[in-house]
């Protein structure tokens, strides 16, 4: 086993996967600290044309396994691959993207290898004895907990969206591409992944944007969320909502940020007009920063928030649509 | 066709989470603990499969691993309608982390014969999600995670299953034996009617210790360790803006830019 960090680098369809340039930064601490060196592994049908941020981002080599059998995601044949390459590469340290895609994978990857696994961790870091040490949310980010890792087996990893920032690019550097053949086994077609559908529309999905925009019933219609559709656009954001505003048919139940939603930790999250009920806190308190616009100054989403405003929304997200407009040009 | 659903014990959703002065857990006393809801999901879609398909003669096992009050869970699942219950229950595996308990898990199940084994997608307490693929690998099965609907093929050895990923869902053929995780949105569990109640707790379980499960202590070795336990950081104190709507969209848009550089 060797001292050097492995980074699985998600990528579907020739767009990379954010968090993988987040788990590099994540990489390239550990890396400081124990000298090791980071490797990136892409798995997928031409995976390389996303080469280029990852050594951007600090890999010093790409292991590459490019097959048309990995198009899609399938749990068999993907697991075959990052095995593969983590043998070839024989790190002491894995990280990957605490997706839907690293959740499903992590597991049996580290039952294939025997090796120790800890998901959605937020901070990462080495013990005095050089084996990984993690912190990660538990109980719905209501406790956190340390996870420590036995030194003389692999160390796995999932790093939560936004929990690192990713590493600023220099294009000055580069990294060895390596293409690795992974052997097909026909006990991997037991399941195929037959297609992939959109269901979100061509709007970003609130689990995957590094800012989320967010209204409450006080929206009053499904029509006045043009307003925060805007704010987002202008932003670069996707569209989330409260419960309460899914329920009464506002929005889809797929923007629904909550318990019984979807959990975000963007880099910013705008809630406008949710009081901040528990059960919605619970599926965003993860984010960065927090900024609450609401005209109850009493609202428990503005004490939460890391800048407040006490405002009615139907003027004031015109006018802070137009100042970003004016600002990002 | 034999169906196995995976319970898990863990505190009720709503519970205010308060972690024990030294760092060593949570407390737990008045605590309520209920099946992990996406356990839920599992057990009820067992029960769906069984009754829709009422001449096939299916059988729906559920199986917890957990301390002795973890059996509640199998009463629960006996309420709801379950067939038989297994409850994996040993001092030594208390400690265990995520895959070792796939690792007993499909130590205690090898031999019975299951054709598809449904579990929830992750359970509230830990939020780890790791049991369900673990266990499929261990087995060396193959596995489709956060189930949201179920087709079957009419020979009833495959299906066609949608699972939700980001922005989008993944449609997967899938043949059995194989094990699927449930997602939100699969189905709506039912409530255990108050004759299953007053009959599941007569209903005997299947207790196996460690050596009933016939795994050894170091076949089931942990690579991890929980350690300290932390309450939530304090997020620091926030400002409020002040001035006219245009004096504060203009500074807010300027902070989010300037000072935080977030857009």
């Amino acid at each position: 086993m060797t001292k050097d960090i492995l980074v699985f680098a998600e990528q579907r369809d020739g767009h990379l996967q954010p968090t993988a340039l987040q788990c590099l930064a994540a990489a390239a601490a550990l890396a400081k600290k124990s000298g090791g060196k980071i490797v990136a592994a892409l798995i997928g049908q031409n995976p390389a044309a996303v080469a280029a941020p990852l050594e951007q981002a600090g890999a010093s080599a790409i292991l590459i396994a490019d097959d048309a059998r990995f198009a899609k995601y399938n749990p068999l044949t993907y697991t075959r691959a990052l095995t593969a390459l983590i043998e070839k590469a024989d790190p002491q340290v894995v990280l990957l993207p605490a997706t839907v895609m690293g959740r499903d994978l992590a597991p049996r990857v580290a039952v294939r290898l025997h090796a120790g696994l800890a998901t959605d961790c937020i901070e990462i870091d080495l013990d005095d004895k050089g084996a990984l040490l993690v912190r990660r949310p538990i109980y719905n980010g209501k406790a956190f907990n340390k996870v420590h890792f036995a030194a003389d087996r692999r160390q796995i990893a999932s790093i939560r969206p936004n929990a690192f920032l990713a590493p600023a690019p220099d294009a000055s550097k580069k990294a060895e591409r390596i293409a690795v053949t992974v052997p097909h086994d026909a006990a991997d077609d037991r399941q195929t992944t037959k297609e992939i559908v959109r269901t979100g529309g061509e709007e970003k999905d609130v689990t995957e944007a590094s800012i989320v925009v967010s209204g409450g019933r006080s929206l009053k219609s499904a029509d006045n969320f043009k307003i925060i559709y805007d704010l987002a656009h202008a932003m670069g954001g996707a569209v989330g909502a409260s419960r309460a505003a899914c329920d009464a048919g506002y929005q889809p139940h797929s923007r629904q940020v909550g318990l019984t939603g979807k959990t975000v930790t963007p880099n910013l999250y705008v809630a406008c007009g949710i009081s901040g009920a528990i059960q919605h806190l619970a599926g965003m308190r993860g984010s960065r920063r927090i900024v609450a616009i609401n005209t109850d100054a009493e609202a428990p989403m503005l004490k939460l928030a890391d800048i407040g405003v006490i405002a009615d929304l139907f003027q004031f997200i015109p006018l802070l649509t137009q100042e970003v407009k004016i600002l990002r040009g | 066709m034999k169906i196995l659903a995976l319970a898990k014990h863990v505190p009720e959703s709503t519970t205010n989470i308060k972690v024990k002065a030294d760092g060593s857990g949570i407390e737990t006393v008045g605590v309520k603990f209920v099946m992990n809801p996406f356990c839920e999901f599992a057990v009820e879609e067992a029960l769906r499969i069984r009754e829709k398909n009422a001449a096939a003669g299916i059988e729906v096992t559920v199986l917890t691993l957990g301390p002795a009050a973890a059996a509640d869970v199998v009463r629960t699942a006996y309420a709801m309608g379950a067939d038989q219950g297994v409850h994996l229950c040993d001092d030594a595996f208390t400690s265990i982390d995520e895959i070792a308990a796939a690792r007993t898990i499909a130590a205690a199940i090898k031999s019975r014969g299951f054709d598809l084994i449904i579990a929830g997608k992750h359970a509230i307490d830990y939020d780890s999600g790791q049991v369900g693929p673990a266990l499929a690998e261990c087995l060396g099965w193959p596995h489709v995670g956060a189930v949201v609907a179920i087709e079957w093929a009419a020979d009833m050895k495959s299906m066609t299953v949608r699972r939700r990923i980001e922005g989008a869902e993944e449609v997967v053929n899938i043949k059995l034996p194989c094990l699927l995780t449930c997602e939100k949105g699969l189905n709506e569990a039912r409530y255990p009617s108050l004759p299953g109640l007053m009959k599941a707790k007569k209903k005997p379980i299947e207790t196996l210790n460690l050596a009933a499960v016939g795994v050894a202590q170091a076949d089931i070795a942990s690579a991890t360790k929980m350690g300290e336990f932390a309450p939530p950081p304090p997020r620091p104190p926030g400002r409020m803006l002040k001035g006219s709507p245009e004096e504060m969209a203009k500074e807010l848009a300027r902070i989010l830019r300037e000072e935080e550089k977030l857009i």
